[in-house]
């Protein structure tokens, strides 16, 4: 019998989400009786708070909502339905499934996410426990993708390290399977299995009956890559190698995304390292880091409550003092690191295990058919023919991973066939850019993010090829909202959506994700983006030190300032 | 008709002067005049006004004597589907009442067959419904007419006046049977049978001029009084609009209720009735006026190799063949009739060959127009004149009001969904409903007028009562929903709804949604087609629901289908009947009987087409 979990009191009155989860009845709602009613395609806000644990959200086509009402037809509801993919691996008889579930319940299309997994748009109520059950047959559930739980654990997926990666992304996994909730809810509503009866705090011996106060994101990097943006974690892991071994890892925590318009007590954060754990004990190190979160994250107001702010508000020492008496050992001294890029490297490499591995740039993770570029339908040969895996990256590309040197001339031929591209005929900047969904389904957008993204970097293209530095990698990321999908506040450009054509431009990432970037400009247009960018990349052209990135230039000639703490994101308000 | 000296009593002079006011009235002033002239002329002199057979006005053919005998006993029954026979039924008797008669008018099936041995004079107006078969409230009344029971009836003198749609095989079959069989067993026909088409106003005003003169004849006459005649011109009302004389109702809103990316187009069109005086209930229809499609009468006239400003007399009119053919014919439905009159103008053998074959022709006419007939079965003899007295008149459509006056007094709502196919290679197009559809902008006017549907009514406000309408079925209930919310009705409502797929086809959504919410539509279950790989249909879901069903038809719940006929009601009726069966422990003949009975209470109804 594991003891009941007693949360500290707090100040506050709890959100709403809290009261949700506290009469949820771990995870059940009213859930099955909501994705019963066949007269609406949507479920109430009450148990779409609940969903989201599921690894699903109820979003609608923003496009159509006007012309939907004036119709008489109630928004276009379909759900966003993410895969539970630790260090985004799957087979490609996995990738077949997906392929296939896209094909038959989706809007046709696969999302990569910057998390390292898929997600499908467009999924209609009535088709969601079919859905959920065939990704049950390849083992792929969507269990905690979402909601106040950790989520999918990132795994460093460079090919050149293939023993590594392979010992990485089993520790993903084991992290991944241990913080996964217990409740039996996802099992009963979906997969028809029966309720269990016993008691509650059973189920959940870890979280507790109200679970986290917010998500909480766990990432590992493997130096000197740095694609998993191991800053931007709750908790981010830098694998310590010796002699070509792991054998432990560096531990930073409270980094996070997300922050709100207008509060400037809200603020990207970068993780801080606060010592070196060998591998054995790292599961339960995870667990005790997200514990304290657990009991002390602020539960009263939503937007105060990611773990970067419990960091910052009890102090860095504290909260590793606390984590410490938890394990019932002390953290050993930071061991040396250093990264160099937090990007991909495209096209073929040969591994450590004599297999070879190609990345694919995939602009912006969205992977459908288009004229002229069948990408979806290219995957799914290579997915038929291919004894390896597929990788998916956080930089939303995949790598088709483990080819054995006899196979590669087949997958190489398909490659050719349909012009699967490693980027090369792409500029640097493309070939480093992220965009998070955004319109149509996102709810929260406020700008347009993947649909827009592509067009803008055409434009900077023309002034960046005028320039000379079209070769030059450079991160440039968009979210629709300040909510952090596609990490904007990490890149060396960065735009955060305001309102429908008007971002805030933000400068001074560094490369390799441990700087944050700075507000540049607020609330301008595509205009005056460029008219912005056009004398900084000349000046950079033509003042840039010997190998010198973009975003280091920039903070350098004080253009805008250096940020390593996020508490500095903002201006400081001049009186 | 145009006057001229040779069929009027005016002279010359007279003739063009009426001729040139007669052109320049507006529809409400003719009929406006028509009653005036009846009631002034009979006070001015009496008897003495030169009897004008043509006349539609309801002044006696004959001039009155003063004489009084007992009146005459006229029973005039309706077998009605739709409301036309019964309204036209209601009409005449009124009529027949002011001229002094005793006149009963009642449905066939509140008719008691034992005083058949009592009736003096009969006038049936009988409609056909779908394959020849008599119209839900008839059924009994023929069944006992036609079976051993019925008794002789030569004491009764008789006229029937059918109402059928000549595009379908068994044109007006109900009215031939009642005129048959009432001949059979011994009546006494004082004026021939008439059969109407959709365009039944002049055939059915000239059957009934006819049985006046007849039932005038004789001994019992009787004086219109003065005051009489006054009435009579009050009880032409001014707002009765018809397909002679319909209302230019005003477009206020046209929205296509069907989602990105449908396959169906559902057209919500929102009517004007301001200073109308058009009243309507939920359940009655809307008849609209449409005229055919450009491009079609324009291929069919280069088909023809005609001249479209040729000049062509179409009933009364001369107007130009391109005008007759898009506004006054119909170029769209065949019928074995239309192809009949064409036959004699070609020495084309297929075509006779087709007229022999009954399946065949069946098979041919579905989904085709006449430009197909046109272009096969060549060459014609006929010129303008004689190709377009081949065709019919236009008829209307009818579209079930989805709109309850309590809740917009000054508008009438319908539901069209918009037809479109393909047969042998050309895009055929529903001329109402892609008129509508295509042409129709808010702002423009359509001529409409109420068919009255007295056999779709609402119950009290108690009664629960589930409906079944699938489609564009769904429009009289939300007609019947509205009504009910103004009303505060208390009595339990279910619908049963449903289409190709939930995201577009789902009308008026929201609308229902919040009805269910607040509570005045009790239940709503929906059934999707193709969003699954299994077809479900409306049917299947009563069937899911049946112990349900049950206890509601118990409690005393009306049923009313609403939709296509062919499939959906038919199935609807056969689940109806095995939920009855295997819920009330039943037969399936005492399911049947069951089902019949609520028929017979009025508790079964049923608008399909």
């Amino acid at each position: 019998m594991v003891e009941k979990i007693v949360l500290p009191p707090q100040e506050g009155k709890p959100s709403d989400v809290e009261e949700i989860k506290i009469e949820s009845n771990y995870l059940r709602g009213s859930l099955v009786e909501s994705m019963a009613d066949e007269t609406s395609a949507g479920i109430s806000d009450w148990d779409n708070r609940l969903m989201k644990f599921h690894g699903s959200y109820l979003q609608d086509d923003r496009d159509q909502r006007l012309e939907r009402e004036r119709k008489k037809l109630e928004p276009a509801y379909q759900f966003m339905v993410r895969v539970r993919m630790p260090g985004g691996v799957s087979t490609p008889q996995q990738w077949l499934k997906l392929d296939e579930i896209s094909e038959k319940y989706g809007n046709k299309t696969i999302k990569l996410t910057t998390r390292q997994t898929i997600q499908f748009h467009g999924i209609l109520k009535w088709n969601m426990k079919k859905q959920m059950q065939e990704l049950n047959s390849v083992l792929f559930d969507t269990y905690a993708a979402c909601g106040d739980v950790n989520r999918n654990v990132m795994s460093n997926s460079n090919p050149h390290q293939s023993q590594l990666h392979q010992e990485t992304f089993e520790l993903a996994a084991k992290i991944s399977e241990h913080l996964l909730p217990r409740s039996n809810a996802y099992y009963e509503i979906w997969l028809d299995k029966e309720k269990v009866v016993d008691t509650q705090e059973e189920q959940e011996p870890i979280y507790g009956e109200l679970y986290l106060p917010r998500k909480f994101k766990i990432g590992i990097a493997v130096p000197p890559t740095n694609d998993v943006d191991v800053f931007s974690q709750d908790i981010g892991l830098i694998a310590v190698v010796e002699n070509d071994e792991l054998i432990g890892f560096n531990v930073a925590i409270g980094g996070g995304m997300g922050m709100t318009h207008g509060d400037t007590a809200t603020y990207p954060q970068l993780g801080r390292l606060i010592g070196y754990v060998p591998k054995d004990d790292i599961v339960n190190v995870c667990e005790k880091i997200m514990t304290v979160q657990r009991d002390y994250g602020n539960r009263s107001v939503r937007k105060y409550a990611r773990f970067k702010y419990t960091v910052d508000r009890l102090g860095l020492d504290n909260v590793k003092k606390e984590i410490e008496k938890r394990l019932g050992y002390e953290f050993e001294e930071v061991r040396p690191y250093s990264f160099d890029h937090t990007g991909d490297r495209y096209g073929w490499v040969e591994g450590e295990n004599g297999k070879y591995h190609f990345t694919l740039f995939i602009q912006n993770g969205r992977i459908k058919d288009i004229e002229g570029y069948p990408l979806k339908t290219a995957l799914r040969e290579i997915a038929l023919i291919h004894k390896g895996e597929f990788r998916m990256t956080g930089n939303q590309n995949m790598i088709i991973a483990n080819v054995a040197p006899r196979a590669k001339k087949k997958i190489e031929e398909l490659i050719e066939k349909y012009n699967l591209t490693d980027g090369k005929n792409y500029s640097a900047l493309r070939r480093n850019s992220m965009a998070c969904v955004a319109l149509p389904t996102c709810g929260l957008a406020m700008a347009e993010s993947e649909r827009y993204l592509p067009s803008l970097i055409t434009k900077l293209e023309t002034i960046l090829e005028e320039n000379g530095l079209q070769e030059q990698d450079i991160t440039i990321r968009m979210t629709g909202c300040p909510n952090g999908c596609a990490r904007a506040a990490m890149g060396e450009i960065g735009f955060i959506g305001k309102g429908p054509g008007k971002y805030n431009m933000y400068l001074g990432a560094s490369h390799e994700g441990s700087r944050l970037n700075k507000i540049y400009k607020e609330n301008i247009g595509e205009e005056e983006i460029l008219a912005s960018l056009q004398p900084i990349f000349e000046r950079y052209a033509k003042e840039r030190l010997d190998g010198e990135y973009f975003g280091d230039f920039v903070t350098r000639v004080g253009i805008v300032e250096a940020v390593t703490d996020g508490r500095d994101f903002h201006n400081k308000v001049t009186v | 008709m145009k006057l001229e000296v040779n069929n009027s009593p005016f002279n010359e002079q007279q003739v063009t002067q009426l001729n040139e006011l007669i052109r320049s009235l507006t529809t409400q002033q003719k009929i406006w005049l028509t009653g005036y002239l009846s009631a002034t002329s009979l006070e001015i002199n009496v008897g003495t006004v030169e009897p004008n057979q043509s006349s539609v006005a309801v002044v006696p053919a004959q001039a009155p004597a003063a004489v009084q005998a007992k009146a005459k006993d006229i029973t005039v029954l309706f077998a009605s589907q739709t409301g036309t026979a019964q309204g036209l039924a209601k009409k005449y008797g009124e009529q027949l009442k002011e001229l002094g008669f005793e006149v009963n008018v009642s449905s066939m099936s509140d008719f008691k067959t034992n005083n058949l041995k009592k009736l003096d004079h009969l006038l049936v107006i009988a409609s056909t419904h779908g394959e020849g078969e008599p119209p839900d409230n008839a059924i009994s009344f023929y069944n006992f007419l036609q079976g051993k029971r019925a008794p002789k009836l030569d004491h009764v003198n008789y006229s029937v006046l059918s109402l059928g749609d000549s595009s379908y095989e068994f044109f007006c079959q109900t009215g031939k049977d009642f005129d048959a069989q009432l001949e059979k067993l011994g009546a006494n026909r004082i004026v021939d049978r008439v059969d109407c088409d959709l365009d039944f106003d002049e055939q059915a005003t000239a059957w009934f001029e006819s049985v006046k003169g007849k039932l005038q004849e004789g001994a019992v006459e009787q004086t219109l009084s003065e005051k009489e005649a006054a009435s009579t011109v009050l009880a032409i009302p001014a707002t009765e609009y018809s397909r002679n004389n319909p209302f230019h109702a005003e477009v206020l809103e046209k929205i296509n209720l069907n989602g990105e990316g449908s396959n169906k187009e559902t057209i919500h069109l929102e009517l004007s009735l301001e200073e109308s005086g058009l009243t309507y209930e939920p359940g009655d229809s809307l008849a609209i006026l449409p005229t055919n499609n450009e491009n079609l009468v324009n291929s069919l006239i280069q088909a023809l190799s005609f001249d479209a400003n040729k000049s062509v007399t179409v009933g009364e009119n001369v107007v130009s063949l391109q005008e007759a053919l898009t506004n006054v014919l119909d170029i769209t439905t065949l019928s074995k009739p239309v192809l009949e009159k064409i036959s004699e103008f070609t020495a084309n053998n297929e075509l006779q060959e087709l007229l022999q074959n009954r399946d065949e022709l069946k098979q041919y006419i579905y989904g085709r127009d006449l430009l197909d007939v046109v272009e096969k079965f060549g060459p014609f003899t006929w010129d303008e004149q004689s190709f377009v007295t081949t065709l019919r008149k236009l008829p209307s459509r009818q579209y079930s009001i989805s709109s309850s006056q309590a809740a917009y007094p000054e508008e009438v709502h319908v539901t069209i969904g918009a037809v479109r196919y393909e047969v042998d290679g050309r895009q055929r197009l529903g001329v109402c409903s892609t008129e509508i559809a295509d042409r129709i902008e808010v702002g423009d006017k359509v001529r409409v007028y109420v068919q009255q549907s007295p056999n779709f009514k609402l119950p009290s406000d108690e009664t629960p009562i589930i409906m079944i309408g699938p489609g564009t079925g769904i429009a009289p209930f939300r007609s019947f929903i509205q009504e009910r919310e103004e009303r505060g009705a208390q009595g339990k409502s279910w619908l049963f709804f449903g289409d190709q797929h939930f995201v577009t086809d789902f009308l008026y959504q929201t609308e229902w949604q919040r009805w269910l919410k607040d509570g005045v539509l009790t239940k709503l279950n929906v059934a999707f087609s193709r969003d699954q790989e299994e077809k479900v249909y409306v049917q299947h879901k009563i069937e899911q629901h049946a112990q349900e069903v049950y206890e509601w038809l118990q409690q005393g719940a009306v049923v009313y289908v609403c939709g296509d006929k062919d499939h959906m009601a038919k199935d609807v009726h056969e689940t109806l009947i095995n939920v009855i069966a295997k819920q009330g422990n039943k037969s399936k003949e005492e399911a049947e009987e069951y089902l019949t009975e609520l028929k017979a209470q009025k508790r079964y109804q049923r608008d399909v087409y």
